[in-house]
């Protein structure tokens, strides 16, 4: 297991560095040019100036391994400076990735900032999702065909086929216009002082959380069921019944804990596209959240900015598919690796 | 459970059977696909849908982009009456009308991405699993493009490439174009897996060995062989492929990103409608049951596919 994980944790390293190719090609390859949005007066010999300035005129490997320094090298020690405050080298000499949008600010600082928006949200709807659909699951595994199992699988498939900006738009029309419970823009400014400013940082997550969650949940219950229906009939699952235990005994200590495997692989799994689901959440109710960020700078043409944005999301899902073959491993044994 | 349907279509069999003489894999398939109740209704749903955007213009005669603001000042943000059938948006233009043209476009958008998709991802997957040589790195740069993260990238491309196609093709061709190919492009990966692995499970089989050792050569076995025994995972994945491209395209026009306002399609439309949700729901209801009701009935069909093309359950 522990040369099995050593191999794997070395294996991310070259689809890290593809992808971080694969973005940065695209950006750099891309038509249209950064000074574009520049005033028409400055003089064409200044502008060549500031492309200079910029590391514009350098040929693409240059380009590619320069900015590749900024963002595995200098960015990293910039982050373990800021987190235990201490100086490593010249750290004022370091070149960071900093924002074409924002006047020369580190991208890093931008995206901590987001973050925690971005990470409450995601988080609690990703909870209501494993707490709604793993019982939910079970229990339509258990008693399938019965009016539960019907509804349930007829919701989870309605769940899974709205998509989330309109599932988003009716909680607005229904709980902020007509019914008036839950405000209808998120405050990133409420900041939690007391019990009242708690309740109110709870009602404006309520909707985001919402929508999220159940979108998620149909997933993971339509899984968790078909897993539960995959290990009913196993041999293992008649012999514990043979030997006279009870029915919720075999389902939670037997079916449960084999059917559990793959659905908590899937959810390690589902975690990169629940932040992608973000995105668009975070746009219907006005989050201002990570996915909020690359919407922004996507318009505003904020290349560096972007490039990180997009590769924390590849970073996630490279990071997230590793722990769910851990995971995975862990918890069947009969994974054996070679 | 299982037992009785089994019973129960074999006695609905052999009522049909007498006048018939024999039956093809086809209309196996299509006799399966009528039991599955859910399945039905999606076909009817999306039936009516498909005949309703592409009729629809033809009967119901509006303008999309007239603005009745010209004949009557109070037009604006009406609800649906008898004179606009789903009422009128904030510039007083024909909520109908534009679903109904907006409609076309979505849909087109899902086929042909989808069309993009499946070709690439049924030719690498035929590939990697029929010649063993190309496995390893046809499989190693599909697990690349998965671990990409997708809607992000999108946003990217489109906004990037966006204004040198509409300079080069027109803003609704170029732009068509480009959310066609880049859906597709990012969306190719899991039908090249199930292609893949269906390919090395039928390459395995007798009648395969039977056409190597006459000496049928490699293209021919490929074309005659193979590939109609893996076309029901790629006919699944198509049909999944379409609602996934049109949900999609909606999340990108949704975003901003997507097609110019003067083509109105679905997302675009539940896009601009959203800040008027409060002054007329109607405008973001319509173009979201729509989007909703078209996805969810491809994905009834598309399990009820599943289990028609099912070979299992063939008798």
């Amino acid at each position: 297991m522990g040369q099995y994980l050593v191999r794997r944790i070395l294996t991310i390293i070259p689809t890290l560095i593809a992808i971080s190719f694969v973005i940065f090609a695209v950006l750099d390859l891309a038509p249209g040019d950064p000074t574009s949005a520049l005033p028409e007066t400055i003089r064409p010999e200044i502008r060549q100036q500031i492309r200079k300035a910029m590391g514009l005129d350098e040929p693409f490997p240059v380009k590619y391994g320069l900015w590749m320094r900024q963002f595995f090298v200098n960015e990293p020690l910039s982050l373990i400076e800021n987190a235990f405050d201490i100086q490593i080298g010249d750290s004022e000499e370091r070149l960071r990735v900093t924002s074409w949008g924002s006047r020369g600010v580190p991208v890093m600082d931008m995206i901590l900032e987001r973050l925690p928006q971005t990470m409450w949200v995601v988080g609690l709807a990703y909870l209501v999702a494993i707490v709604i659909a793993v019982p939910v699951g079970v229990i339509s595994a258990i008693r399938q065909y019965s009016v539960f199992d019907q509804v349930g699988t007829f919701f989870s498939l309605i769940g899974y086929s709205i998509p989330t900006f309109f599932t988003g738009l009716l909680m607005i029309l229904l709980f902020s216009v007509k019914l008036k419970w839950f405000p209808m823009i998120y405050d990133t400014n409420l900041s939690i002082v007391d019990w009242d400013s708690f309740v109110q940082q709870l009602r404006q997550s309520a909707m985001p959380v919402a929508v999220l969650g159940f979108f998620q949940a149909a997933t993971l219950a339509r899984f968790t069921r078909s897993s539960m229906l995959d290990n009913i009939p196993m041999d293992y699952v008649r012999t514990a019944t043979a030997k006279g235990f009870r029915e919720r005994y075999v389902v939670i200590r037997h079916i449960l804990r084999n059917s559990l495997i793959p659905v908590v692989t899937l959810i390690a799994l589902g975690i990169p596209a629940i932040f992608s689901g973000a995105i668009i959440t975070e746009q219907i109710f006005r989050v201002n959240g990570l996915g909020a960020l690359l919407i922004g700078a996507i318009q505003l043409n904020d290349i560096p900015l972007v490039q990180t944005v997009t590769f924390i999301f590849a970073f996630l899902i490279v990071v997230f598919n590793l722990i769910a073959d851990v995971i995975y491993g862990i918890l069947d044994p009969r994974i054996r690796y070679s | 459970m299982a037992i009785r349907t089994d019973t129960a279509s074999a006695e609905n069999l052999a009522a049909e059977l007498p006048q018939r003489q024999h039956r093809t894999l086809w209309g196996d398939v299509w006799l399966r696909f009528r039991r599955h109740t859910l399945a039905k209704v999606g076909a009817v749903v999306l039936a009516l849908l498909v005949l309703g955007v592409l009729a629809g213009p033809l009967v119901y005669t509006v303008d999309p982009e007239y603005s009745f603001i010209v004949d009557d000042i109070d037009s604006i943000n009406q609800s649906p009456s008898v004179a606009y059938p789903l009422g009128t948006d904030d510039l007083g233009r024909d909520t109908l009308a534009r679903n109904l043209f907006g409609g076309r476009i979505s849909l087109a958008v899902g086929v042909v991405a989808m069309i993009v998709s499946i070709t690439f991802g049924t030719l690498v997957g035929v590939l990697s699993g029929f010649f063993r040589r190309l496995d390893n790195p046809l499989m190693r740069f599909t697990d690349l493009m998965l671990a990409l993260p997708s809607l992000p990238l999108l946003l990217v491309i489109i906004m990037l490439f966006r204004d040198s196609l509409k300079s080069l093709l027109g803003p609704e061709l170029g732009i068509f174009l480009l959310v066609v190919l880049v859906i597709g492009i990012l969306g190719w990966m899991p039908t090249a897996r199930v292609v893949r692995g269906s390919v090395l499970s039928i390459k395995e089989k007798e009648f395969v060995e039977a056409a190597v050792s006459v000496g049928t050569r490699e293209p021919a076995i490929l074309w005659q062989h193979i590939l109609p025994n893996v076309l029901s995972p790629i006919i699944v994945s198509a049909t999944l492929g379409v609602a996934a491209a049109i949900l999609t395209e909606s999340a990108l026009s949704f975003l901003g990103l997507g097609f110019p306002s003067n083509v109105p399609t679905w997302g675009r439309l539940l896009f601009e409608n959203k800040d008027f949700i409060t002054q007329n729901p109607w405008l973001v209801i319509w173009p979201g049951m729509f989007i909703s009701l078209t996805i969810l009935s491809i994905n009834f069909i598309g399990d009820g596919l599943r289990d028609a093309l099912d070979p299992r359950q063939r008798r």
